[in-house]
């Protein structure tokens, strides 16, 4: 894709629960398994703690792509706070698209403590697809 | 709570007007309610010494209903955030609210988010023709001092509802689908009715026997016909102009780009979020820590981009808000009148809002039983929106 400018790396924040995708990206490490280093991870005590702000800020503060990771429905160690982070997520998601924020840029999954090379596969697929995308610049802190 | 299931469930019954005198015979109603002690006090609109507006006052004695207007056609304040003060501790005996159906729904609305409190609560639906700006309503009574509030009734019986000449309603009110309460404990219909002669009083659900007995009231099932058909015919002008209006403006913001244009002109005054009766938390994110940067910060951040604008922080304001209170906002429009740049918020809570809300199948207001959006979820949903497989 032309728009990706050379040696351009997406940089991403991924908000992972400490419960599950959090392990679940150690797992990943101590097997060794190799995934794009584009990530910043935060630690989360459970992806029901994020709040929608919290995806805008970085967006704005210039990221490229945002991954919100917790348990799997039925999992959550707090019983439901990913299926409430759920709601507050597609609604959100719902009206960045609207504003033309593409879809892929904020991203959300569920990733458990022992799903090593699941969470390898899901920043390989998450960082194809900003990459594809280009850099982000419409949140960034300009005028507004 | 039982008795919210909107207008459907409700009996009515006609109350005769005296001299072609609807006012008049409206007061004498809510005096009956207040000498009867059915309710101890009364929230109701009053004229301003000045005569030119009024605003919702709390009335402990009946004599003081004389200059009480419960079809006052402006909305100075959103009645709802009224509610949460004045709800926000145990009281003895009854109050009464006078509510315009907007006021209803975000009352309801906030009962789901503890703010307000209806158990010793009379709720007092009346039908809403619509409502004009406080300095317009204002300026409407320098010019003709002789003005009468019935005038503001006019073409409500046939359902061809205009402004005053010269005037316009309010743009939120020129949109609005809601004309008539949803629920309410009891609902003074206009309405389709010959308002120079009768009134029709709606009970539902939990004060209807003893409003019955009380007051002699013989409350009979069903509405009338002409009174749906007013209504339908209302609400579907109403509609058309809201999907224009809509429309316009998602043309003006359906890019993020166009989105910040159309806001540039904010300054940030956080009037919107003030009057908003939706928005309630008592520490607010904006006046946190999260938005006190440190002057390092700004400095790099003028740095980085070469300029920034002051104060900053626009955009986040309105996403945020937005994400937090869509799906409950009832396009009451308190945050259009309230904004010194003319910024057409309350339409854009309606574009980005109503599409959230179908999205959850949800009416704000509706029904206090119905959970907000995001205080619940269903196991298997959004599975697309929120991208797992
Ligand atoms: S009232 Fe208007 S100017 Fe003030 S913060 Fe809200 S949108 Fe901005
Ligand atoms: S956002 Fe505006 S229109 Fe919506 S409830 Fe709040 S004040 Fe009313
Ligand atoms: S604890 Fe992991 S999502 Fe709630």
């Amino acid at each position: 894709m032309n728009k990706t400018v050379d040696n351009w790396e997406p940089k991403i924040v991924a908000f992972l629960c400490n419960w599950c995708s959090y392990a679940g990206a150690d797992l990943a490490g101590v097997s060794r398994l190799q995934y794009p280093p584009n990530l910043r991870v935060i630690r989360v005590p459970c992806s029901g703690r994020i709040n929608p702000l919290y995806i805008v800020k970085a967006l704005q503060q210039g990221v490229d792509g945002v991954l919100v990771s917790g348990c799997h429905p039925g999992d959550c160690h707090y019983i439901s706070g990913n299926l409430v982070a759920r709601r507050k997520f597609a609604l959100l998601k719902n009206f960045l698209a609207y504003l033309g924020i593409e879809p892929e840029r904020v991203q959300f999954s569920w990733v458990s403590a022992s799903e090593g090379s699941r969470f390898a596969a899901l920043i390989e697929k998450v960082v194809d697809e900003v990459k594809e995308l280009g850099p982000a610049k419409k949140l960034v802190k300009k005028g507004l | 709570m039982d008795g919210l299931d909107g207008v459907q469930r409700m009996k009515s019954t006609i109350i005769k007007v005296e001299n072609k005198d609807t006012l008049r015979s409206l007061r004498k109603f809510l005096g009956r309610l207040m000498e009867s002690k059915f309710v101890e006090a009364l929230l109701v609109p009053k004229l301003l010494p000045g005569g030119d507006g009024f605003v919702q006052s709390l009335i402990k004695d009946s004599r003081m209903l004389e200059d009480a207007n419960p079809i006052a056609p402006t909305m100075a304040v959103q009645s709802a955030r009224i509610l949460s003060e004045l709800t926000s501790s145990p009281f003895d005996g009854r109050i009464g609210v006078v509510l315009k159906p907007c006021e209803l729904r975000a009352a309801v609305e906030m009962v789901k988010f503890l703010q307000v409190n209806l158990d010793n609560v009379v709720t007092i639906g009346v039908d809403c023709p619509g409502t004009y700006e406080v300095g317009d309503y204002a300026e409407m009574v320098k010019k003709d001092r002789e003005l009468s509030p019935q005038a503001f009734l006019e073409g409500a019986s046939e359902g061809e509802i205009r402004p005053r000449q010269g005037y316009n309603f309010r743009e939120c009110c020129q949109i609005c689908e809601y004309p008539v309460p949803l629920n309410g404990d009891i609902t003074i219909g206009l309405l389709g009715l010959d308002h120079s002669k009768e009134i029709l009083l709606m009970a539902g659900g939990r004060f209807e026997k003893e409003l019955a007995q009380k007051f002699s009231l013989e409350l009979k099932e069903g509405n009338s016909a002409n009174r749906e058909k007013v209504i339908e015919k209302v609400t579907h002008k109403r509609r058309e102009q809201r999907v224009k209006v809509i429309d316009e403006l998602k043309e003006r913001v359906n890019i993020i780009e166009k989105f910040m244009q159309t806001l540039s002109t904010c300054i940030r005054c956080h009037n919107c979020m003030n009057v908003c009766p939706i928005c309630y938390c008592k520490e607010c994110v904006f006046k946190s820590l999260v938005f006190e940067h440190r002057s390092e910060q700004f400095l790099n951040w003028a740095d980085r981009r070469g300029a920034i604008r002051m104060p900053g922080d626009t955009l986040i304001f309105h996403l945020t808000r937005m994400s937090h209170m869509a799906t409950s906002c009832v396009g009451c429009g308190m945050c259009d009148s309230a904004c010194p740049s003319d910024l057409p918020i309350s339409s854009l809570f309606g574009l980005i809002g109503s599409e959230l809300q179908e999205m959850f199948e949800y009416v704000p207001g509706r029904d206090a039983a119905e959970e907000p959006p995001v205080s619940v979820f269903k196991e298997d949903e959004l599975q697309a929106e929120a991208g797992s497989e």
